[in-house]
């Protein structure tokens, strides 16, 4: 079967005559493949949610993790190959305890999205290890910063956002959070926002079965620490998304 | 006669009396710093006007007491690596930063070294502060540190002179005075009293010399 880059798409060390490395680019497919991840910069923290569909009755809710806390005050969620998300995840906890071992400071999040972007960036230099197939949205909250959120792609840029979306559904779920004022709103709206995006907007109920929400946040209220969103305020959220379902029909 | 344990064998479970006296105390705008400046091997003065207040980086100072060479490769370790990571960080180090980085230094080869730091400094969200690192490779927090083999002569005159929060004048006596009495009682120590005042200015850098110093009770 004939693809885009025949030819040039065997290995990442190989340019394309118009510069591309497609290697690269297949990784970027991977984690399009994947549920779609929201991370939003709000007032007061950073909130995570991400659409796990359920692929089987028999999975024990909550089973399957994609964000996961690096040191307490860093929270990291992946969206593509889960298992090439958690190798850069224990590479970043590696990090953040090496740092504060030797510095006996925390780890500010900018210098570990610069080391983890320069470690994912190692594995698009060779023929005999392929590129990792996932990107991972990073964010922490600070008393004095406030809060920050960054995004690193299979290519190893990272980038600083105000709000952010991976996977499948990240060009809907984008527009949808260009709409929203985040530096007015709070976390625990941010939680109903984001909510309303992955099950209305990204998530079809046709085409997928069922969804699970997967929610986290670093925020005042946990003071900087990261944290699953209780299940109360998930459960309320998802209320509220219906409610509104029921009003504009 | 001839004790081969006393005369010859080195024990590094003992405190080695090594010839120098530093001093560092926190007053209300920073740290001031002093140190005698005395090398010595044996009973032979190397250098007698040596600078043992070293920078590590622009306003954080350690103080070196032990064996030169140690001292002297792990503080410029620690400036190497205050510099990396202010690089990465885009913020001044702290000076606790430097403190602890000294610490793990220290620590982790305490088999091979033979070294006792000081590190004091100004930065930004402490303001001044003392940080103490004794031979094991412990790291103590203090208002002030005294170091080297003329600091046994000081125990007494620091806790009886030592004021939170002192003027800059105050603070700059009560070092002065400290390294003279340690150089008239100390073998060890000797020459001129170097100082140096760290505050949020800046580093500004003073000598007494010898002729200078105050003479105290002296037949």
């Amino acid at each position: 079967m004939s693809g885009i880059g025949t030819g040039y798409d065997l290995y990442p060390t190989t340019f394309s005559p118009d510069g591309r490395i497609f290697q690269v680019e297949y990784a970027h497919k991977a984690v399009e493949n994947s549920s779609t991840a929201i991370g939003l910069c709000c007032k007061d923290g950073v909130v995570f949610g991400i659409e796990k569909i359920i692929l089987s009755k028999m999975l024990v809710e909550g089973t399957n993790r994609r964000v996961f806390s690096v040191g307490e005050h860093i929270g990291i969620a992946t969206a593509g190959l889960t298992a090439d998300g958690r190798r850069i995840v224990q590479n970043a906890r590696q990090e953040a305890k090496n740092y504060e071992n030797f510095t006996s400071d925390i780890i500010p999040i900018h210098v570990l999205t610069e080391r983890l972007s320069i470690y994912v960036q190692v594995f698009t230099l060779y023929n005999y290890i392929r590129p990792f197939g996932c990107s991972l949205m990073i964010g922490s909250y600070d008393e004095e910063k406030g809060p920050s959120l960054y995004c690193i792609e299979p290519d190893s840029v990272a980038l600083g956002f105000y709000g952010c979306a991976i996977g499948k559904g990240k060009q809907e779920a984008k527009t949808e959070i260009s709409k929203l004022k985040l530096s007015e709103m709070t976390c625990k709206d941010a939680v109903k926002e984001i909510a309303k995006i992955l099950i209305k907007t990204v998530h079809d109920e046709t085409k997928e079965k069922e969804m699970e929400l997967e929610m986290s946040w670093i925020c005042k209220e946990t003071k900087g620490k990261h944290k699953l969103v209780p299940k109360k305020l998930i459960e309320e959220a998802v209320e509220w998304v219906k409610g509104q379902e029921n009003e504009e029909d | 006669m001839f004790d081969l344990e006393k005369d010859f064998l080195y024990d590094l479970s003992k405190e080695v009396k090594t010839g120098t006296t530093v001093m560092a105390v926190t007053f209300e705008n920073g740290v001031i710093i002093a140190a005698d400046s005395r090398t010595s091997s044996g009973s032979y003065a190397v250098n007698r006007v040596t600078d043992k207040l070293t920078p590590v980086q622009d306003q954080i100072y350690c103080l070196r007491s032990g064996s030169a060479a140690d001292t002297q490769i792990i503080s410029s370790y620690v400036s190497y690596y205050t510099n990396m990571f202010s690089i990465e960080e885009g913020s001044q180090p702290t000076v606790k930063k430097a403190a602890h980085m000294f610490r793990e230094f220290l620590y982790q080869n305490k088999q091979y070294l033979h070294a006792a730091i000081i590190c004091a400094g100004w930065d930004p969200i402490e303001g001044g502060s003392v940080y103490s690192l004794p031979l094991g490779g412990s790291i103590v927090k203090q208002p002030f540190a005294t170091g080297g083999s003329g600091s046994t002569y000081l125990y007494g005159y620091c806790d009886m002179n030592f004021k939170e929060n002192m003027t800059e004048e105050e603070a700059e006596k009560f070092v002065t005075y400290g390294i003279t009495e340690a150089i008239a009682r100390d073998g060890g120590s000797g020459g001129i009293v170097r100082k140096a005042i760290i505050d949020k200015n800046g580093v500004r850098r003073k000598t007494v010399y010898g002729n200078k110093l105050k003479k105290f009770w002296e037949k």
